[in-house]
């Protein structure tokens, strides 16, 4: 062939550094602005706290949407669903995280956070075998029976758990902050930083060093072709509903321990900073994802610190300005 | 006389309110290239969608290898044995060359001798190796989207257009690559370009209005300039 000519170098993959820089531009502006490194230091944890537990809640929506196009606005009714599971398995264990032991505190956490993760992804198998599998390709019956569900969800909660909204206390050893100077960091924040990033490295490690993660990526872009190497796409789908489910779950647990109180509409109201996070990390792209949701917290932080009139508006404007300089959002999925 | 590798009979296919095979009738004997060609529109895509299943039949017999696969899901009849390479090539961007090829490779980890087999002919391969495919220019995606097809052992493979939007000296290397590849695997090609479907093909089949029109040995076709005329529209000396 023509490229038989000349021996060329071997070419490796181009590396889009460019969004990289977004954070902490951000970061750097808003210290200039804000003008006290403690304030600074204590904000910009606040920030990626928040943006982990978005982060978690998004990259389950991003694949689900990116592989299946499935547009999935009943996601908010796992973020509810983990919520409430979680309380009802730290009820009985409340001497647990009252104890004054970190182990104690974190085995009753744990155990809220399988029984969350594992029920949402059961629900999250049959929201997608009865209401999302008859309207696959069809985006407008997508968005109202996923909505539906959503809604119904909620007042089933509402009949089970009653309508009053709920509390769910932080463990012991997880309240109060650490002190590092001047600077105070919330341990729940730390705690919800690292298993944010706990679940995008193995997210990466999946979706980078395993078949499947390859298929889910490839089936992002193709799913036809997929099905035309001999892999039955349906299964992936399946899956990913269940992975992504239950992901929504854990960050019902996180989201829920974070604000300590909560009522079913929990994920209703997440929902859309959720669809802005995926939006602007281009959809079906876990690393625009975990990029987009660090932006939107970093911007809701600063703003309401800075401008709290414009801190509600400040995705929207977020999501505006990054479409405005790139339209398919900061890392976008080549698609057939 | 041996049993053909793949048999079409009386293959209708629907695609919405659109009547697009008619009755399709031709057979792939075991060996060699066989093409199918045919007027823009003739049904010559749809054909192969249909035998890969991506579309279903909705009347007619698909045989491959003795085994029915008419309205057989798609990846079962990937894994009965047969590779599709389609017209838009649908290599995945995001994947590197290497990706795209591991998971082309069913049966486990690529064999490094059918590697280097490949890299022997499309050596742009080794070269973008770790790159994603998304870099790669026509010609090499095109390379990319074959070399999927071939890095196991496959017993028939359908092939859309590979020529389509390639440069002349591309096409060139594409005759050779091919000649070798026919020793190795059944092939089922639609073309467009007559002078390599001329070059490659043992046997052809030609398509009009969804029904097959003409069977017979390639070289009888390219020899008789009326029968080109009648079929195809143009004569070999006015293809490209």
């Amino acid at each position: 062939m023509t490229d038989q000519a000349a021996p060329a170098p071997l070419i490796g993959p181009k590396r889009d550094l460019a969004p990289l820089l977004l954070p902490l531009a951000i970061a750097g502006f808003a210290f200039l602005l804000i003008g006290s490194p403690t304030t600074w230091l204590t904000l910009t944890l606040a920030a990626l706290a928040m943006g982990m537990m978005v982060f978690v809640i998004a990259s389950g929506l991003t694949l689900i949407f990116g592989l299946m196009d499935v547009i999935n606005f009943g996601h908010g009714a796992f973020i509810a669903i983990g919520a409430y599971l979680a309380m009802a398995v730290l009820g009985p264990l409340a001497p647990w995280m009252q104890a004054d032991s970190l182990t104690l505190n974190l085995a009753a956490l744990f155990l809220a956070i399988i029984a969350a993760m594992l029920g949402t992804g059961v629900l999250g198998y049959a929201f997608e075998r009865v209401l999302v599998r008859p309207v696959y390709g069809q985006h407008l019956k997508q968005i109202l029976i996923t909505m539906g569900g959503l809604i119904v969800v909620e007042q089933l909660l509402h009949v089970i758990f009653g309508g009053d909204q709920k509390t769910m206390a932080l463990p012991t050893a997880l309240r109060g902050a650490v002190l590092i100077g001047n600077v105070a960091l919330e341990k729940y924040r730390l705690l919800a930083v690292a298993v944010g990033l706990l679940v995008f490295l193995v997210m990466q490690l999946t979706l980078n060093r395993t078949r499947i993660g390859l298929l889910i990526r490839a089936g992002v872009e193709n799913a036809e072709m997929v099905e035309a190497l001999g892999y039955r796409i349906r299964r992936l789908f399946v899956g990913v509903f269940i992975a992504g489910s239950a992901l929504a779950g854990l960050g019902g647990v996180l989201w829920a321990l974070y604000r300590e109180t909560f009522t079913a509409a929990i994920g209703g109201d997440v929902v859309v900073l959720v669809f802005i996070v995926i939006i602007i990390g281009g959809l079906g792209s876990v690393g625009g994802c975990f990029l987009g949701a660090i932006l939107v917290a970093m911007m809701a932080n600063y703003t309401a610190f800075l401008a709290p009139k414009v801190a509600l508006a400040s995705s929207i404007l977020l999501m505006v300005t990054i479409l405005m300089w790139r339209p398919q959002g900061l890392y976008p999925v080549a698609k057939r | 006389m041996a049993d053909p590798l793949l048999r079409l009979e009386g293959v209708h296919t629907h695609i919405g309110q659109y009547h697009i095979l008619q009755g399709v009738d031709f057979t792939v004997p075991e060996g060699g290239i066989t093409m199918l060609l045919g007027r823009n529109g003739a049904g010559k895509t749809t054909a192969l969608r249909t035998i890969m299943g991506l579309w279903r039949p909705s009347r007619g017999a698909i045989t491959f290898d003795g085994r029915a696969i008419g309205g057989v899901a798609t990846p079962d009849i990937a894994l009965a044995g047969i590779a599709y390479v389609p017209e838009t090539m649908a290599v995945f961007s995001d994947l590197t060359v290497e990706e795209n090829l591991i998971l082309a490779a069913r049966s486990g980890p690529i064999d490094p001798r059918r590697r280097d087999w490949i890299f022997s002919f499309f050596p742009a391969m080794q070269r973008f190796w770790h790159a994603p495919a998304g870099v790669l220019s026509g010609g090499q995606k095109q390379m990319l989207a074959i070399s999927r097809a071939i890095i196991e052992k496959r017993r028939l493979i359908l092939i859309d257009e590979p020529t389509k939007g390639l440069a002349p000296a591309i096409i060139e290397g594409m005759i050779s690559a091919f000649r070798e590849l026919k020793h190795e695997a059944t092939i089922l090609m639609v073309e467009q370009n007559f002078r390599f479907a001329a070059a490659l093909g043992d046997t052809v089949a030609v398509m009009d209005d969804g029904h097959i029109v003409h069977r017979g040995k390639m070289a009888d076709l390219a020899a008789d300039e009326k029968l080109q005329t009648r079929l195809l529209g143009l004569a070999l000396d006015q293809h490209q």
